[in-house]
């Protein structure tokens, strides 16, 4: 297999990933009262899997495929 | 302060800053030193995306129902995932098909269909109106309430402007000028704007900036961090609600859903994402940046949104909906922040129109005009020696009325949305196009015909559920269409279709437009095989990666160079025919002129390329099959050389191992005949040794016999002496004769062994009695070492004693002629024997120890020494040994005598 379709089956791999993440009934899980850091659960939630998925995008992206 | 001139003027530096980047890039690209060749630049550009919309209406969402506007931005990033996968592939398409517009790729993949880029480009500019009109809305928007600073009044509340301050019509007619001045300056056979994308970039950078610095006044000037904002809220029975804004919605996650599938859709087909990212592309690598760094932009102009909005609602408990941006700032007396925001938002909304406008007017020029004008034979376009000036004029043009029609569409519908749901409902008109560019690079099969009904099927649904309803909630068609259906027929309610309630008005439209999409694409597709054309673009489109030759194997015709060139240059200018033709001639290795050019099908496919870069692939194929004469290729033929396409690849992988295998062969081959060639040469040695040895007994016998014939007088003395010399050669002659004999059975493999258990003892003393007369004629003392007992061996005893016969009877003719002394001695060691046989002759020499086992060898100089034997015996004998799994050697140097050794395994059964 060649590095770019392997780099290529990893970004799916994310894409999918990412569509369960925001996405019910994930996302309902998180959809209650409270806070984190001061900041409502749902908010909180939603930013920090969307940076973490921006980070492996990032790691993929940089780093090439599986050798 | 903020007087209204001062906004204006502020305004229009801002513009003037923007061109001069513009222009400065733009004197850098012509200087070969492009600013834009960086992947920041082009991240930066993408953000395009990211409108007065985002920058206004983002916040009015999130005031109006929380997280309900992230989809826009989460969306695009999960769709950015599969850049890899499905962006690099257009990319690919596009730079070697010279795409220059969406409408030209879908043409362009379709068999270069003129209808289908002319649909494309009503599709785009009808569903693109809405958008526009969305931006003049905010620039003037807020303008207006700007200008009414210190006091903060809602537009709507003004009342009906006079129209010398419509300020809408106003920023359209600017942003035309200011467009047109950007994007048809010159015309590039690339289509690139390398000015326009380095604006956009920088237009980027100060809407994120301005709306960073918004969000953390708010957040920690009027408040006292996150923590404090949503405290407050928390704190306020009204809003409570939203900070869990997913629950009890009807639909919440289903519009939730469909927003996100619509903006991953918007994020790769809205006509100025498709421009700067695949257009403006100047390196593929540039993606791997753009990858991470163009969500994470989203990721931070959406940081804010969330307090800015939250902020409003708690100063301005029944505030409005769309400006809340700056109200907070001009609430606070920040006359400079407010100012900052306006400028925000004016690059975002100008950044978005200009790019749009720029795509929509080359699909409009490319692929909707010039295919008509071409058509039109009393023009005589083809015979116009200059068209790059008729070129720019339609593209100036259609950037006035594009603009015009979204100011139209302000003033018709503006009014009666949100800016949010106008955004998407050119958001849901873009979505069209998936499924003929998805289709279309990933699945052979689909057609001109399928993608052409499956665009007009979701058109036709788009017009009737999200832009016709437009029209009737502004007035233009009676309200009565929307709740009681055409002609009272309630099943066709267009915000209702088929009775499907419960959702928002843009996840109905998009359930009931895909449905018709997708399945008119698929079900006509298959029910009509495509045409060569259609076939063979498909092909160049799904296995881009496979073949990176293009399309030049398909083409068959006649054509000649200066025809070639004119059409070019009639297009292009003569200095960018030029240019081109240059490039292409050096790439030959041949300069420009030159009259060793060939049009062959590599040019016309060239001039094609080029061609299209500048007026869209379906009219560049109508131009070039005009002044070229093509046959036609059948289906068969396109499918034939795409077969051998695949095939040769197949094939070359099989050469290759074939190859290696011949290699292999041949080494093999090299040295089996290197080895004949050997054995070949020693045949003769042994041949003509064979003859040589065979001639000099015969030669004496004949000159002795030839003696007693011609003289009969020999005395009875001298008669004697000769035929004693006959009969030695005779039984020499015979002997010889046996052991080549003997030697030919023993190497063939044909000699008959006779193996017995034999007692080596036993064969010394036998050949030794034997030879015990030669020994006493020759006066040698003979001594043998033999011990009690010996294992025996198993050999063959006839063999053996030939061996023993030959080891004595040199040693007897080599010894010292005067005092003659031979030694035998046998001995047992561990697992053989060993027989040695010593002479006291005048040795051997060190370089003949080997030698002399070899065939008709003899030592001595042949020329003088009278040959003493054959010269076979040493040979057959170590034959016989080694035959037996022993070995035999000589230990000797000269005038020490000789000792000839050989040794034999005593096996097992000891």
């Amino acid at each position: 297999m060649s590095e770019s379709e392997s780099k290529g089956q990893r970004f799916v791999a994310l894409c999918m990933l990412g569509m369960l993440l925001f996405n019910y009934p994930i996302l309902a899980l998180f959809n209650v009262s409270g806070t984190l850091f001061g900041v409502p659960v749902l908010y909180a939630y939603i930013f920090i899997a969307w940076a973490a998925l921006i980070a492996s995008m990032a790691f993929i992206a940089e780093s090439g495929g599986r050798q | 302060m903020l007087h209204e001139t001062a906004i204006v003027l502020t305004a229009f530096v801002y513009l003037g800053v923007l061109f001069a980047i513009a222009y400065y890039a733009d004197e850098r690209a012509d200087a070969g030193r492009s600013v834009i060749a960086s992947p920041y630049i082009y991240s930066l550009s993408l953000a395009v995306y990211a409108t007065a919309w985002t920058f206004y209406g983002s916040v009015g969402r999130a005031a109006s129902d929380g997280v309900g506007f992230l989809p826009i931005y989460i969306g695009p990033t999960l769709m950015i995932a599969l850049w890899w996968v499905v962006l690099r592939k257009i990319l690919r398409i596009s730079k070697q098909n010279r795409i220059t517009s969406l409408a030209d790729f879908i043409s362009s993949r379709y068999g270069k269909s003129a209808l289908l880029g002319g649909l494309v480009t009503v599709i785009a500019v009808i569903g693109i109106l809405p958008y526009i009109s969305l931006q003049l809305k905010a620039v003037s928007n807020s303008f207006t309430i700007l200008v009414q600073y210190p006091e903060i009044v809602m537009p709507a509340k003004i009342g009906v402007l006079a129209t010398r301050q419509d300020t809408a019509l106003w920023v359209a007619l600017i942003l035309a000028a200011f467009t047109i001045a950007f994007g048809t300056r010159h015309l590039d056979a690339a289509e690139h704007h390398q000015g326009m994308v380095a604006a956009i970039a920088f237009e980027s950078l100060v809407k994120l900036l301005a709306f960073l610095a918004v969000g953390v006044f708010v957040t920690f000037g009027i408040y006292d961090g996150f923590g404090d904002l949503f405290g407050r809220v928390a704190a306020e029975p009204k809003l409570r609600a939203m900070l869990t804004p997913l629950e009890g919605v009807a639909g919440g996650y289903a519009n939730w859903v469909w927003l996100t599938i619509l903006s991953m859709m918007a994020i790769m087909f809205l006509p100025r994402q498709f421009q700067v990212a695949v257009i403006e592309n100047v390196d593929e690598k540039h993606l791997n940046k753009a990858i991470w760094l163009f969500p994470l932009y989203m990721l931070a102009i959406n940081v804010f949104v969330l307090p800015i909005a939250f902020g409003g609602l708690l100063r301005f408990p029944d505030g409005s909906v769309d400006a809340d941006t700056f109200v907070l700032p001009m609430a606070e007396k920040r006359e400079l922040l407010a100012l900052l925001v306006f400028i925000g938002g004016l690059s975002a909304a100008t950044g978005m129109v200009i790019v749009e406008t720029i795509a929509l007017s080359t699909m409009v020029c490319n692929d909707l005009v010039m295919p008509v004008l071409l058509r039109l034979r009393r023009l005589r376009l083809n015979e116009r020696r200059d068209l790059t000036g008729l070129l720019l004029g339609i593209r100036r043009g259609a950037i006035v009325l594009i603009l015009l029609l979204g100011y139209l569409y302000y003033k018709l519908a503006g009014e009666a949305y949100a800016l949010v749901s106008i955004g998407l409902i050119s958001f849901a008109a873009v979505a069209q196009f998936a499924p003929a560019i998805l289709g279309g690079i990933f699945w052979k099969g689909g057609t001109r015909a399928g993608a052409l009904w499956g665009l007009l099927a979701g058109f036709a649904v788009w017009l009737y559920t999200l832009f016709l309803p437009a029209l009737a909630r502004s007035g233009w068609l009676p309200l009565g269409l929307l709740e009681y259906g055409p002609f009272g027929i309630e099943l066709l309610k267009p915000l209702q279709l088929f009775g499907l309630a419960g959702l928002d008005q843009i996840s109905h439209a998009m359930i009931w437009s895909m449905i018709a999409n997708v399945g008119a694409y698929f079900a006509v597709s298959l029910s009509a095989s495509p045409s060569a054309e259609e076939h063979r673009q498909a092909s160049l489109f799904v296995d881009v990666f496979r073949h990176e030759a293009g399309g030049a194997r398909f083409w068959r015709g006649t054509a000649s160079v200066p025809d070639l060139y004119s059409l070019l240059a009639r297009f292009l200018g003569t200095a960018t025919a030029d240019s081109a033709f240059g490039e292409y001639a050096s790439a030959k290795g041949l300069g420009w002129p030159d009259e060793r050019l060939v049009a062959d099908a590599e040019l016309v496919h060239y001039v094609e390329v080029q061609l299209a870069g500048a007026i869209g692939a379906a009219s560049a194929r109508v131009m070039v099959a005009a002044v070229a004469k093509e046959e036609a290729l059948s289906i068969d033929e396109v499918r034939e050389i795409l077969d051998e396409a695949s095939q040769v690849v197949v094939y070359s992988h099989k050469l290759e191992q074939k190859s290696r295998e011949l290699e292999a062969a041949t080494a093999e081959l090299r040295g089996a005949n290197e080895r004949l060639t050997e054995l070949d040469r020693l045949k003769d040695d042994f041949v003509s040794t064979v003859t040589h040895e065979l001639r000099t007994p015969l030669t004496s016998i004949r000159a002795i016999t030839e003696i007693l014939l011609d003289d009969p007088d020999v005395e009875v003395e001298q008669r004697k002496k000769f035929l004693g010399i006959i009969t030695k050669e005779a039984e020499r002659l015979s002997r010889l004769i046996n052991q080549v004999l003997d030697l030919a059975k023993i190497e063939s493999g044909k000699a008959d062994w006779v193996e017995t258990r034999v007692d080596m003892k036993e064969v010394i003393s036998d050949t030794l009695a034997a030879m015990d007369q030669l020994f006493r004629e020759k006066n040698i003392q003979v001594e043998a070492r033999l011990p009690e007992k010996v294992s025996t061996v198993t050999v063959d005893l006839d063999r053996m004693t030939q061996v023993m016969l030959n080891l004595l009877s040199n040693a007897v003719k080599f010894c010292d002629s005067a005092n003659g002394r031979v030694e035998i001695a046998l001995a047992e060691r561990e697992g053989f024997l060993s027989v040695d046989v010593r002479d006291n002759g005048r040795g051997i020499s060190p370089e003949d120890h080997e030698t002399i086992f070899n065939k008709f060898h003899q030592v001595g100089d042949t020329l003088t020494d009278k040959p003493h034997g054959s010269g076979l015996g040493l040979h057959i004998s170590r034959q016989i040994v080694e035959h037996f799994g022993g070995r035999m050697w000589v230990e000797s140097s000269l005038g020490g005598g000789a000792r000839f050794s050989f040794t034999l395994p005593t096996g097992a059964a000891t």
